[in-house]
């Protein structure tokens, strides 16, 4: 089977980010970026079922800017067979509301025909948590979300999904779209030959225009601020010290 | 235009989070003082359905009872709420799991974006949401006709239960060839849900083993506090994945927040730091989570817990 699998070029998880003084948004000027930590688990989940020959071919896609194409020689690197640029620079911005990457996604099913899509759950900028429904519901396929293990059987497909209370099974037609959780699996690091393979990996680039999607939203993004900063509290010296500050300060317990 | 609420609900039981999304669409609906109505969508759920019916401010609890959205599973639910959207300006969710789940499938459905885990209401088109991980609040406003909403629920007050909405029937039944639910593991606790506890008791990868979770056993009978863990600790396999709070597991927001044997990273903070009191217990006295404890505790927590059971 082929296997689409989406990444996003975000903030790197481990930076601090700033928002900007005028609070018109997040200063992302110099800040490290990387493949959002949900993606490389999509990626590493579609190359394992290469390797276990359930798949036959990985292709990589991802919507954003020129600079994303980073992010696609990473899934190249890691085992993805070739990768597709959706490059929105030009008319937005940068920012692509996840209903726009869903449609601009269901474009690439459409043209690609794979019988499963891997995406990431969430991306840890937005956390919109929403992509992978959006194009389910656009592609009138099933949808496996929060997905910590993904079984092919037979023609179904069997996902557990991280919920609530634990975890729940479902069985889905296949063609269907699977959404990552942190536990599917953990990430390789690429090495250094498959990174220089990956330069020569094909990548091909196509605009929302060309798709014929409008990637305009009508959300609004008024303003940006920083949270309320808690205040560091003290130190207490001893077990003792502690119950009678919660008890007689804090009044949280009796 | 009038508001729908897609009730949470579990074992034929209504879950907490429901009351908090109606307070949500309370404040929406001020300016309008349109109706709120409440979605109970699954099987055999009239029991869901009556508790529904007694949350203040709601006018309407819409029943679909039916075997094909027994576990509410996305694809039927997703077609259901579509049929239903367009009597509503808004339709509400928790950010809950299945919230999550269904909402985006039926904002897509009606080619709308959808608004995920607001923090607050500034008009029935303006919200606040938390982005990078609660490190920047966004406020956002929505031209589309229809909003689709989740809710984060520790940032509302639940409404309380003095009401008697009318209850009634929807016949709207939807295929459903692409999904069957298989199975469920679900992880059994006398506890208070982490979501609605008023005292929640962490523990960290400093725990060292799914045993030694055990020793925050005693402190939460006596707190009356529900457990919770750090991604480390769930990634190790000590405890079970509902127990994670962060960016990615629960958000919880209690009186009291007591983190044991976590370093404090800004993942974790994100599902924790609006608690009212957070106190940190690290052997490690340069653990970020010092930074926002009101209480540190600098120490061993192999000793430190023992001891913070038996002075309780
Ligand atoms: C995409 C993404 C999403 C994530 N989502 C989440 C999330 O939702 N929730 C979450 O928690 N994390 C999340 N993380 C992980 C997060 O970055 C941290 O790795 C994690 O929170 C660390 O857990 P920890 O504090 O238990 O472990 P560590 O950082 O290893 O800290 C362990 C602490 O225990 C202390 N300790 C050790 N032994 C003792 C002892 N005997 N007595 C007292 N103290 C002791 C140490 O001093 C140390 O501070 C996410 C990461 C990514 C990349």
């Amino acid at each position: 089977m082929k296997i689409l699998v989406a990444v996003k070029r975000v903030i790197d998880y481990n930076v601090k980010i700033r928002v900007k003084p005028d609070n018109s948004d997040v200063d992302l000027t110099n800040v490290k970026m990387a493949m959002n930590p949900f993606c490389e688990i999509a990626v590493e989940e579609a190359v394992r079922l290469k390797e276990r020959g359930v798949a036959s071919e990985v292709v990589a896609v991802t919507v954003g800017p020129k600079a994303a194409q980073e992010q696609l020689r990473t899934a190249l690197a890691l085992g993805a067979d070739r990768a597709i640029h959706i490059n929105t620079s030009a008319e937005t911005d940068e920012k692509v509301e996840s209903l726009a990457v869903a449609k601009l996604l269901q474009k690439v099913v459409e043209e690609e025909q794979p019988q499963l899509v891997i995406l990431g759950k969430q991306a840890i900028d937005t956390d919109n948590n929403q992509t992978g429904q959006m194009l389910a519901a656009l592609t009138g396929l099933p949808q496996g979300t929060f997905a910590s293990e993904v079984k092919v059987e037979g023609d179904k497909l069997q996902v557990t999904r991280e919920i609530d209370g634990g975890l729940q099974t479902v069985a889905l037609s296949l063609p269907a779209i699977v959404t990552t959780d942190l536990r599917l699996n953990e990430p390789r690091y690429a090495k250094l030959p498959d990174i220089m393979k990956a330069k020569k990996k094909p990548l091909a680039t196509q605009t929302p225009a060309e798709l014929g999607v409008e990637v305009a939203s009508k959300v609004t993004l008024l303003k940006v601020e920083s949270p309320a900063e808690r205040q560091g509290g003290i130190k207490v010296g001893s077990v003792d010290e502690l119950v009678e500050k919660l008890k007689n300060e804090a009044k949280v317990i009796s | 235009m009038s508001i729908l609420v897609l009730a949470d609900h579990h074992d034929g039981q209504l879950g907490s989070a429901t009351a908090h999304v109606v307070a949500a669409a309370q404040q929406m609906a001020k300016e309008s003082g349109g109706d709120i109505d409440v979605l109970v969508a699954g099987e055999n759920v009239s029991a869901v359905a009556e508790t529904a019916a007694q949350l203040d401010g709601v006018t309407r609890v819409r029943v679909a009872d039916n075997a094909v959205y027994a576990h509410q599973l996305a694809e039927p639910l997703g077609d259901l709420l579509a049929a239903l959207a367009d009597d509503y300006s808004h339709v509400l969710a928790s950010a809950s799991t299945t919230g999550k789940n269904v909402l985006p499938r039926l904002a897509a459905l009606k080619d709308v974006s959808q608004l995920s885990d607001i923090i607050g209401v500034a008009s029935a088109d303006t919200f606040q949401r938390p982005i990078y991980a609660g490190n920047a609040i966004a406020t956002v406003q929505s031209a589309d006709r229809l909003k689709v909403i989740t809710v984060r629920t520790s940032a509302f007050e639940a409404v309380s239960e003095s009401g008697s909405a009318a209850i009634e029937t929807v016949d709207t039944v939807v295929d459903n060839a692409l999904s069957a639910f298989v199975g469920e593991e679900l992880a059994q606790s006398e506890r208070p849900e982490l979501g609605a506890a008023k005292v929640v008791i962490s523990g960290g990868r400093g725990m060292g083993s799914g045993e030694n979770f055990k020793l925050l056993d005693g402190i939460a009978d006596k707190l009356g506090a529900a457990i919770g863990a750090s991604r480390a600790a769930v990634d190790a396999g000590f405890v079970p994945n509902d127990m994670q709070v962060g960016q990615t597991g629960k958000i919880v927001a209690p009186e009291l927040y007591i983190a044991v044997g976590i370093s404090g990273a800004i993942q974790h903070l994100a599902g924790m730091k609006d608690s009212k009191v957070i106190v940190a217990i690290n052997k490690d006295e340069e653990a970020p989570i010092f930074q926002i404890a009101d209480y540190g505790l600098v120490a061993d927590l192999f000793e430190a817990l023992p001891e913070l059971e038996s002075k309780l």
